[in-house]
């Protein structure tokens, strides 16, 4: 069963649509990404999830629930514009968000410390927030959504402003938490991320759904049949049944095949022109190109 | 689930509490007023002795002879020249000359004196000559035709108005102190109006300031996560309510000892007296100074506590839910600075303004059908009816009152919070009020 499932969602703003029939499902242990350009509809979405606002139509389920105003306290959420209160103390805000995410006082206590140990951070138990720099505040602000062990992890942009140090040891937090069985709803534009951590993902642009599934899936959807191929000696200088050179630097090459062909052919007309083939392997797109290419196909029409 | 409300609330209240500021503001206002009072009280006394020396020349002869019986007569008089006189009454160290001309008939009702004066002399004075004078004239006159000062004095009439309702037997229900109670409920009223006005601009602009903070610096974003607007709206209209009752319960101790302590080490100091300052209400002098401290101290003391304490917090926290919900809406809907801030607040600032000036022909009329109107209508009631209190109006009309500002608070809450749930998380634009009654609309 999944744990988050999306049913042709629409919300409309006065002037506009903000989503419009966006549907998914994030599964168990996973992390599904939600990618888009800005103002795309992430963050309208996210907030239907997280109930501050309702659907204009379609349904969300929690566990197979109909998605109700008590499953929040199920879901930890880190959004993307988000502050704390400067003048009080880590310790005191960290108890405040743990607190209101229904932990008894004893308990926010206990596990606010286990975390804050987790990051390195147990020392600032005292500091002011306004002490800490925008990274440890991330830090603080990321301890707080999973402080209350919740079973969807809604992240909007947990990277932004991050050093590669703490980036690393957050992505690592994910990555436990997901082994753990927590599923995580990852939102953001920055693509290599995507392509590192998630599973699933769904494109949204303009509200809409445009593109859906799993990472290495869709990768293989939308390759060109490109294979690049490190070689010594001399290419041959014509190319038969099909075979396009695309490009040829610094004895790298890179040929598109035809749809039908396979990459033997290739390596046999290599081999058979005599020059020595030292590695040899398939370009698939990145999400980041995808991304580009389909925002644009979208928008050109 | 309500439990967050009050976490939220505890959050509120500790962080103001706890703040220097807090605690300066709190033990240094009522510090203030002593102060204020003490420089009031100089200032009143100043004011009220006549130190300005008056020289009389009379030509009527009348007046000194008459005047020289009154050992209390404050005016010296000059058998110098009039000529003499105009040149060098303040060389002769007086402020004021006064010139009254010989009667050329004995009966005659107007008679015209001049003065001469280096700087403008006030009004005062020159009334309190005229009728000084005007008394000494009708005195020699009764004398001269025979009237006897024992029968004058058995003309004497002096109708006072008791409250009939009073019970004779109370010690502290004379005639004299049906009136003081008057001007104690008078002053009384005016300052819980005054307070309540007050409180409604210190803790509704609090409530707005800091609503608006939580939406710039996206915290609200945090918090939304795990709290509904309405109940951190709840959580903080709750907060700074507490810090509200714990400020005025410190005052409530503290300005009364730091007054009587005042009023002990200046005589001519009374706190009744200051009170009225405050509420602008101009009472005779002469009627206050016609009471002892130890009258107006039994008075106070007799007033019914019991009754107006509590009811005064009630409406004290009607009035502070109902307006800083207002301003909470209005600090929901800011998207960048307080300048815009202000714009909102215009029409919030416009109804508690009204209020505020109504509480000076109601207190001068404290059961009039403005009065009884103003007390009811959930915008005014919150500072005409405190104002009401001392002045026993009917049970009925507290009840009502009480009921219709509590059902006014509970649509209000429901009202701003579904502007607020809307306004937190909306950025870029400025909002009008007509597109805050929009929000209202929008599905949840």
């Amino acid at each position: 069963m999944s744990i988050l499932r999306l049913d042709k969602v629409t919300k409309r703003y006065r002037d506009h649509l903000a989503v419009d029939e966006v549907s998914f499902e994030v599964q168990p242990g996973t992390i599904f990404g939600m990618l888009g350009p800005n103002g795309a509809g992430k963050t309208s979405t996210i907030r239907i999830i997280t109930t501050i606002t309702g659907p204009d139509s379609g349904q969300v389920y929690f566990r197979g629930e109909h998605l109700n105003k008590t499953h929040p306290s199920q879901m930890g959420y880190l959004p993307e514009e988000r502050g704390l209160y400067k003048k009080m103390k880590v310790g005191e805000h960290l108890l405040y968000l743990a607190q209101l995410k229904g932990l008894s006082r004893q308990e926010a206590d206990k596990k606010c410390k286990i975390m804050l140990d987790r990051f390195e951070a147990l020392e600032w138990w005292n500091k002011k927030v306004e002490e800490l720099s925008k990274g440890m505040q991330q830090k603080i602000q990321f301890i707080a959504t999973i402080v209350h062990d919740p079973v969807l992890l809604i992240l909007d942009e947990p990277f932004t402003g991050l050093d590669p140090i703490n980036s690393n040891m957050i992505q690592d937090e994910i990555f436990r938490l997901r082994d753990k069985g927590v599923s995580i709803l990852f939102s953001t534009h920055r693509m290599e991320q995507v392509e590192e951590m998630c599973e699933n993902i769904i494109l949204i642009n303009k509200g809409k759904n445009i593109l859906m599934g799993n990472v290495k899936e869709i990768r293989n959807r939308f390759k060109e049949h490109l294979f690049q191929v490190s070689y010594k000696g001399d290419l041959p200088s014509s190319f038969s049944g099909g075979l396009e050179l695309v490009r040829n630097e610094d004895h790298t090459a890179t040929f598109r095949i035809p749809d039908q062909d396979t990459p033997n052919h290739l390596l046999q007309f290599l081999m058979g022109s005599g020059c020595e083939i030292q590695s040899f392997h398939e370009i698939l797109p990145t999400i980041n190109e995808i991304f580009i290419s389909q925002v644009k196909g979208i928008s050109h029409e | 689930m309500s439990s967050k409300i009050w976490i939220v609330a505890r959050r509120e209240y500790l962080s103001r509490v706890q703040k220097k500021s807090f605690i300066l503001v709190t033990l240094l206002t009522p510090l203030g007023i002593a102060l204020f009072s003490v420089v009031i009280g100089f200032i009143m006394n100043a004011g009220s002795k006549s130190d300005q020396r008056v020289v009389i020349k009379d030509d009527t002869g009348i007046i000194q002879q008459i005047a020289a019986e009154d050992k209390n007569f404050p005016y010296d008089f000059s058998t110098k020249d009039l000529s003499v006189l105009k040149e060098d009454y303040s060389s002769l160290g007086y402020d004021l000359f006064v010139y009254v001309p010989a009667m050329r008939d004995s009966s005659t009702m107007r008679l015209a004196a001049s003065y001469y004066s280096t700087e403008k002399p006030s009004l005062m004075i020159l009334e309190s000559i005229e009728s000084k004078l005007s008394d000494q004239i009708e005195t020699y006159r009764m004398r001269k035709s025979n009237i006897d000062q024992k029968l004058l004095d058995s003309f004497r009439a002096d109708v006072s108005l008791e409250n009939g309702a009073m019970d004779p037997n109370d010690p502290g229900s004379s005639a004299a102190a049906g009136k003081l109670n008057i001007i104690i409920g008078t002053a009384l009223g005016g300052l819980m109006g005054f307070m309540m006005y007050l409180v409604i601009f210190i803790y509704g602009s609090m409530v707005m300031r800091s609503v608006m903070e939580e939406k710039l610096s996206r915290i609200v974003e945090v918090m939304v996560s795990s709290v509904r607007p309405i109940q951190l709206m709840m959580g903080k209209l709750i907060g700074v309510g507490g810090v509200g009752l714990t400020q005025l319960a410190i005052w409530a101790v503290l300005i009364p000892i730091l007054l009587l302590i005042v009023a002990a080490f200046l005589p001519g100091v009374e706190p009744s007296q200051l009170a009225n300052m405050k509420s602008g209400i101009e009472i005779d002098p002469q009627a206050v100074e016609d009471f002892s401290g130890q009258e107006v101290i039994a008075a106070i003391f007799n007033l019914k506590w019991w009754l107006i304490l509590p009811v005064f917090i009630i409406f004290f926290l009607g009035g502070y839910f109902i307006y800083s919900s207002l301003f909470a809406a209005m600090g929901s809907a800011i998207s960048e600075d307080m300048g815009e801030g202000q714009q909102l607040m215009m029409p919030i600032v416009i109804v508690v303004l009204i209020a505020f000036y109504m509480l000076f022909p109601v207190l001068s009329n404290p059961n009039g059908n403005l009065a009884v109107f103003a007390s009811l209508f959930p915008l005014f009631s919150p500072i005409i009816m405190p104002a009401r209190l001392a002045f026993d109006p009917p049970w009925w009309q507290i009840v009502l009152s009480i009921i219709i500002m509590l059902t006014t608070v509970w649509f209000f809450i429901w009202l701003t919070s579904r502007i607020y749930r809307v306004g937190i998380l909306m950025y870029g634009k400025k909002v009008t009020i007509r597109e805050m009654i929009k929000w209202l609309r929008y599905s949840e």
